[in-house]
C-alpha cells in the first residue's frame, strides 16, 4: 500500500497520483467499464456520498460524465449553476463554496477558468475536491481516462511502456495537453509534441515532452497514438496561426496523413472536435479512432475516481494500511 | 500471542493432499444436491474464491465425465464483491479481477465459493451482487473453511472443514493448504 500523500482526499493534477495511483486507478475503472456494461449499470457502492458539481466553465461533456459516473455509483447529485447563483449578488467564491459544503457534500467537482481555483477550494473545505479542469493548467480526469482508453484499446495490463505518443496541436493553451503527457509519460510513453512553435508553452523543454518539432509528417509513420488537440478558433485573431487552412495543411489529420499512420495507430480528441480543421477526414472511417471510447471511458474512469476518493478506505483516518483485509480471504 | 509472531506460531491444519480431497469430496456433494450439474453455476469470490471455484468446477467435470449421463461444461465464473459491501469507506478496499459471470444466470442454480467463511459479511455483498446479473432459481454456498463468528444469518452448504478459530486468529487457504497464525 503507497503512504498517503497530503493531497490524497482530493484529485487536483495528475502528480497527485503518480504512476502507481494511476495504475491504481486504471484498474478500478476496468471494474467500473464492466458494471456499465451490465443491463442494469448501478452499485450501491456510494449510497449516502453526495457530489456536487461546481462549473463556472461551460462543459458539457465532463459534467454529464461525472454525474452519469456519481449516479452509477448511488450517489447523490448536486449541480451548482453559476448563473443562477449567489455569486451574482456578489458573493465571493469561497463564501459559496462554504455554504454549499455545510449542506453536506462529500466531494466538489470543479470547473474554473482560472488556474490554480481548485488548488483554493481544496483549502477552504474539508469535502474532496476533483478538478474538472482549470484554466490552462490541468485536466486529470481526462488524462486518466485517455490512458484508460489507449490500455483498454491494446488490451493491456499495468503500464503503457514502449509505447510512442504524438501530441498534435495547440499545447500552449490546452489543460488537456498538459495532464494527457503528463500521465502518459509517468506510465512510460515516449511522448512526441507537434505544434507551431507560437502555440508551444514558453517553458516546452525536455522535462514537457520527449520530443518537440514542428514537422508532423515526420513523425506520422511512427505513432502508435495520435492525439489531436482542438485548435480553438480564437488563437486566428492572436494571430498564432496565419489561418486554419494553414493549420490543417500543416497539423491536420488528412487523408494522405491518414494513410501515413501505422494500420494499428490508435486516433484520440479530446473533444469538442472542429471537423476540416485538425481533423480534416471523417473519423467514423478512421479504423484506429478511439473518440467515442473516449467518452465512453471518461464515464468508468470518473467512477473510478470517485470510488477511490470517497469509497476506498484510503481517505478514512486511522486506517490501519498494514492490514490489507479484503484482500485476504482468510480473514473475511 | 499469535499476533506478535506470526511465523513461529503459524499452524497448517489441511496439506495440498487434504485440500484436494476436500475439494474432490464437495464436488461430489454438489452433484449429488443438484442431481447432476444441469443448470448449475459455479461462482468463485473474488479473490479468495476463485481458484476453488476453479477447481471444483475441473474435478466435477472430470466426475461427470466418468458417469454414464450426458455430460455438459461445467460453467465457471467469478464475482467481485466489493462495490457491494457494507464497510465501503471504513478500511482499504483492493477489488479483485473484474467480475465474469459465464453467461445469464436467470433460473440457474448458482453456486458460491469462498475460500474462508467467517463473518459472512463477504457473502452477503456478493449475494447482492450475483443478483444484479439475474435471478438465479436457487443459490447455494461453499466454503474450503468455515471458522465460524459469523455476524449475519449465513450458512454453508458445503464446507471442506469446520474449523474452529478464536477472532484474533489469521486463516489463509489456498490449493497448498491451510494455515492458522
Amino acid at each position: 500500500m503507497t503512504p498517503r500523500r497530503a493531497t490524497s482526499r482530493s484529485l487536483l493534477t495528475i502528480d497527485d497520483l503518480g504512476a502507481d495511483g494511476i495504475v491504481r486507478i486504471l484498474d478500478l475503472a476496468d471494474h467500473m467499464a464492466e458494471v456499465n456494461r451490465r443491463p442494469n449499470p448501478k452499485v450501491p457502492a456510494l449510497r449516502g456520498k453526495t457530489v456536487c458539481s461546481v462549473f463556472f466553465e461551460d462543459s458539457t461533456r465532463t459534467r454529464l460524465s461525472f454525474e452519469t459516473a456519481a449516479k452509477r455509483l448511488s450517489a447523490d447529485t448536486m449541480t451548482f449553476a453559476v448563473s443562477q447563483s449567489s455569486l451574482n449578488k456578489g458573493e465571493s467564491l469561497r463564501d459559496t463554496i462554504e455554504t454549499i459544503a455545510a449542506m453536506g457534500v462529500d466531494a466538489f467537482v470543479v470547473r474554473h477558468r482560472s488556474s490554480g481555483a481548485p488548488q483554493l477550494i481544496d483549502q477552504w473545505t474539508q469535502a474532496s475536491v476533483i478538478n474538472a479542469g482549470d484554466g490552462w493548467h490541468a485536466h486529470p480526469t481526462q488524462a486518466l481516462l485517455d490512458a484508460f482508453t489507449v490500455r483498454s484499446a491494446l488490451g493491456r495490463t499495468g503500464g503503457l511502456d514502449g509505447l510512442r505518443m504524438a501530441m498534435v496541436g495547440d499545447v500552449k493553451h490546452s489543460r488537456v495537453a498538459r495532464s494527457t503527457i503528463a500521465a502518459m509519460r509517468l506510465l512510460g510513453v515516449h511522448v512526441t509534441v507537434v505544434a507551431p512553435r507560437t502555440l508551444l508553452p514558453p517553458d516546452a523543454g525536455d522535462s514537457f515532452a520527449d520530443v518537440v518539432t514542428d514537422r508532423l509528417d515526420e513523425v506520422i509513420g511512427d505513432v502508435d497514438v495520435l492525439y489531436l488537440l482542438r485548435m480553438q478558433q480564437e488563437r486566428m485573431n492572436e494571430a498564432l496561426v496565419p489561418s486554419l487552412r494553414e493549420y490543417t495543411s500543416r497539423f491536420g489529420l488528412t487523408a494522405a496523413r491518414a494513410a501515413a499512420l501505422p494500420s494499428q495507430a490508435l486516433i484520440m480528441h479530446p473533444g469538442p472536435m472542429n471537423r476540416g480543421v485538425e481533423i480534416a477526414v471523417d473519423p467514423g472511417e478512421l479504423p484506429g479512432s478511439v473518440i467515442t471510447q473516449q467518452v465512453t471511458n471518461g464515464i468508468a474512469v470518473r467512477m473510478a475516481v470517485l470510488f477511490d476518493l470517497l469509497g476506498s478506505g484510503r481517505a478514512a483516518p486511522d486506517v490501519d494500511t498494514g492490514l490489507d483485509i479484503i484482500t485476504e480471504g482468510g480473514s473475511q | 500471542m499469535a499476533a506478535d509472531n506470526p511465523a513461529a506460531s503459524a499452524k497448517q491444519v489441511l496439506g495440498p493432499d487434504d485440500v484436494r480431497r476436500a475439494v474432490t469430496r464437495m464436488a461430489h456433494e454438489i452433484i449429488e444436491r443438484n442431481r447432476g450439474v444441469h443448470g448449475v453455476v459455479i461462482i468463485g469470490i473474488a479473490h479468495g474464491g476463485v481458484w476453488l471455484a476453479d477447481s471444483l468446477g475441473a474435478e466435477i467435470e472430470r466426475i461427470v465425465a466418468t458417469g454414464d449421463e450426458p455430460t455438459a461444461p461445467v460453467l465457471v465464473g467469478s464475482v467481485d464483491a466489493s462495490l457491494y459491501r457494507d464497510d465501503i469507506g471504513l478500511r482499504p478496499v483492493t477489488p479483485g479481477a473484474v467480475s465474469d459471470l459465464p453467461g445469464d444466470i436467470d433460473g440457474a442454480t448458482v453456486v458460491l465459493v469462498d475460500d474462508v467463511l467467517y463473518t459472512g459479511r463477504t457473502v452477503r455483498a456478493a449475494l447482492d451482487a450475483v443478483s444484479d446479473y439475474g435471478r438465479p432459481r436457487a443459490v447455494q454456498l461453499a466454503v474450503l473453511v468455515d471458522r465460524g463468528h459469523r455476524e449475519l444469518p449465513i450458512r454453508p452448504d458445503f464446507v471442506g472443514k469446520n474449523l474452529p478459530t478464536s477472532a484474533d486468529e489469521r486463516v489463509t487457504a489456498s490449493a497448498d493448504g491451510v494455515v492458522i497464525s
